[in-house]
């Protein structure tokens, strides 16, 4: 560490992203070039070239150690704490040399670098009941609790509301009414915590949320932007596993009829059936899935795209009708699998974030049964960490 | 390079002409397929959803399967949900020695058991990882001169990094870049290159879900691509099969054909369009190749 902190002072250039809506000018980009050590931080470059070149230029921070979360900006076109990304990493990270530097996405600009948290991330934390609505009866001393499930917890409590996963996420991109990956992780703090009495009633309000649950996409941008390892989309995935395998909610959106669909399309073939799969997404999980009215409705929607592929030979007749199967005795063989993990009483879990690798000092921990319901506060919360999706 | 090979479903379903295109140029790069046609579904991220044992133990037969294949160097898939969700169960299973005895528990039914280390790559890592871009430039016999190729990646194959092993020193979230330059291509560079191209949101939000894939495409016209070119099935039915839906949600014409990733390799290495299933694309690649000739050019 002392030889990269004895390096000299090289110089960056800076390419920031300038807009102030007062100015009634359009946005513009302005470059400054600092001088410090390659271990320094972004936020101290843009602090040297405030000091140096324009005072004018806006910027929001406070510790400059990644602790308040104050100076969320995208480098390079990826969201993360200024004070927490190194000049030369940044710079080899650039396009043509220069690090460029923006304000974090999906939020209302108020100046330069600076962007309007009130606006978006603190109206969806919320909208999540962002506190413990506790079991009665209260106890009279400290509730008592497996350190399993507050360690589970404590993964998303690390999160420091910097924005950086509302900035990056694609699902609220194209939906801005999405509650989003910090929100829902925030959720999942309180659905995960066995001290909380409406396990149910919060999960159910958001599976029925058509900017729910099921309203992610999938796409990691928030498990990358994060720098405390929160792993926002892990955490949404977990509650949907709650709310599907524990409280057996049937949501408005399609997400439990998607899930049961696809899990028991690959029981009974091993592989996915896609033309059956949309139908009993829409109509329910059968083969009489696709003659339901919500089923015939999505059909009508899709004749356009269906019929150029029919024509175009990709969808063929025996394809849509007739599914590809393994060999008999594999399907069989997948089958006792699934007969066998399914008839267990709780879903057995691993919770990479409280086990760690087998070469860490936790590496004895073994994994525990989860999929705790509300009614079982000793047990451990569906622990699956950060290396879950 | 004798490889056990995982295709994917939808490779086999819904886009054959994945599956297809793959065993066409496989021996032209000599790579010698041996395909898992015992093995079932990834799950691709939504049977670990509802289980994450299920999951966990149905790939991992699928790995235990791919190391009795005998002198295979890796696995190999074509699909890069396929190597998300593979990815994520694979993590779990090689950090942890006591949940790896459970879930082979589990396959010893079968006689099965998985070790762990298995290497398991997609085809575009395996392209530029093991074959090389050099050997491939060199087996290039119709360079795609003057093609604008925009790549599509799409999301399992380039996050989360650290689980895929993206870093400075393997920048695997560029591969489709540099393989389009060996093939002689121009790379087109458009804002939705490493989005989301809203497939897995298709029956939940399906406008949202076809916004995504609409802006993509209407990004990649902007820039002046002639097509783009994708590794996952995925990605292929929102850019391809729904782009007529697309068109509407977004509101402006598109007609940007979307190609495989072996069909992009299958053109250069001079295989025929029809080998290679481009006719059996919604939108058609009439842009990208003269269909009287054969001969790879922008039409445009």
């Amino acid at each position: 560490m002392a030889e990269v902190r004895d390096r000299p002072p090289e110089q960056f250039t800076l390419r920031l992203r300038r807009y102030d809506p007062e100015s009634g000018e359009a946005p513009y980009w302005d470059e400054h070039t600092v001088e410090l050590e390659p271990h320094r931080s972004v936020l101290e470059g843009i602090l040297q070239a405030r000091d140096k070149f324009d005072g004018s230029i806006g910027i929001r921070c406070s510790c400059r150690q990644a602790i308040c979360g104050s100076c969320g900006v995208r480098v390079n076109g990826e969201a993360s704490l200024a004070c927490h990304t190194h000049l030369d990493a940044a710079k080899r990270g650039a396009r043509d040399g220069v690090i460029e530097i923006e304000p974090m996405g999906n939020m209302p600009v108020l100046k330069d670098l600076i962007v309007d948290m009130d606006a978006v991330h603190w109206k969806k934390i919320q909208r999540v009941t962002p506190w413990l609505l506790a079991k009665q009866p209260v106890p009279e001393r400290e509730y008592l609790v497996s350190r399993e499930s507050m360690v589970d917890v404590t993964q998303t409590m690390a999160c420091i509301q910097c924005g950086a996963c509302v900035s990056d996420c694609l699902a609220m991109e194209v939906d801005p009414g999405f509650i989003g990956p910090a929100a829902l992780a925030k959720a999942y703090r309180f659905v995960g915590d066995p001290r909380d009495d409406q396990q149910f009633e919060r999960l159910n309000d958001l599976a029925q949320d058509p900017q729910g649950i099921f309203d992610c996409t999938h796409c990691f941008k928030c498990v990358d932007a994060c720098p405390k390892d929160v792993n926002p989309m892990g955490q949404i995935m977990r509650l949907r596993r709650i709310a599907i395998g524990d409280h057996h909610i049937v949501d408005e959106n399609n997400g439990e009829r998607h899930e049961a669909a696809f899990t028991t399309l690959v029981k009974e073939y091993g592989l996915l059936w896609e033309a059956e799969l949309l139908p009993r997404s829409y109509g329910g999980n059968s083969r009489f899935g696709k003659f339901a009215p919500a089923a015939a409705k999505e059909l009508l929607s899709s004749l356009p795209a269906i019929l150029k592929a029919v024509l175009h030979g990709k969808v063929t007749l025996m394809g849509a009708l007739k599914p590809h199967k393994i060999p008999k005795r594999d399907l069989k063989s997948v089958q006792a699998i699934y007969e066998k993990i399914e008839s267990r009483k709780e879903r057995y879990e691993l919770n990479l974030y409280i086990t760690g690798q087998d070469e860490d000092e936790a590496s004895s921990a073994a994994p525990v049964a989860a999929g705790a319901g509300a009614e079982s506060p000793a047990a451990p919360t569906s622990p699956e960490g950060s290396a879950n999706q | 390079m004798k490889v056990a090979y995982w295709p994917g479903c939808v490779s086999r379903g819904f886009t054959p002409e994945l599956h297809g295109s793959m065993a066409k140029i496989a021996p032209l790069l000599d790579i010698e397929l041996v395909e898992l046609d015992r093995a079932c579904c990834t799950g691709a991220g939504v049977i670990a959803e509802h289980n994450q044992e299920l999951a966990d133990t149905l790939n991992a037969r699928t790995f235990a399967l791919a190391q009795e294949v005998e002198g295979a160097a890796m696995m190999m898939n074509i699909c890069s949900t396929c190597q998300g969700a593979q990815s994520e169960c694979q993590q779990r299973l090689d950090s942890n020695a006591e949940y790896r005895t459970h879930v082979n528990a589990t396959l010893a039914a079968e006689g099965l058991s998985y070790e762990t280390g298995l290497t398991n790559k997609n085809f575009l890592w395996l392209l530029v990882e093991e074959i090389g871009l050099d050997n491939l430039h060199a087996r290039v016999k119709r360079p795609l001169t003057n093609l604008r190729v925009g790549p599509f990646y799409g999301c399992y194959i380039v996050r989360p990094r650290e689980r895929l092993g993206i870093d400075e020193a393997q920048p695997r979230d560029r591969y489709l870049d540099q393989v389009i330059e060996a093939l002689g291509g121009t790379v087109i560079e458009y804002a939705g290159m490493r989005k989301c191209c809203g497939f897995p949101i298709i029956t939940m939000n399906k406008e949202a879900s076809l916004k995504q894939t609409g802006r993509h495409l209407g990004d990649a016209m902007d820039a002046e691509a002639d097509c783009l070119v994708t590794p996952c099935p995925l990605c292929h039915l929102n850019l391809d099969l729904q782009q007529p839906l697309a068109e509407k949600v977004v509101g402006r014409d598109l007609d940007m054909p979307v190609l495989h990733l072996p069909q992009l390799v299958g053109l250069a290495l001079g295989l025929e369009p029809k080998e290679l299933g481009l006719n059996r694309h919604v939108v058609r690649p009439t842009s990208v190749i003269d269909w009287s000739s054969s001969v790879v050019a922008a039409a445009a």
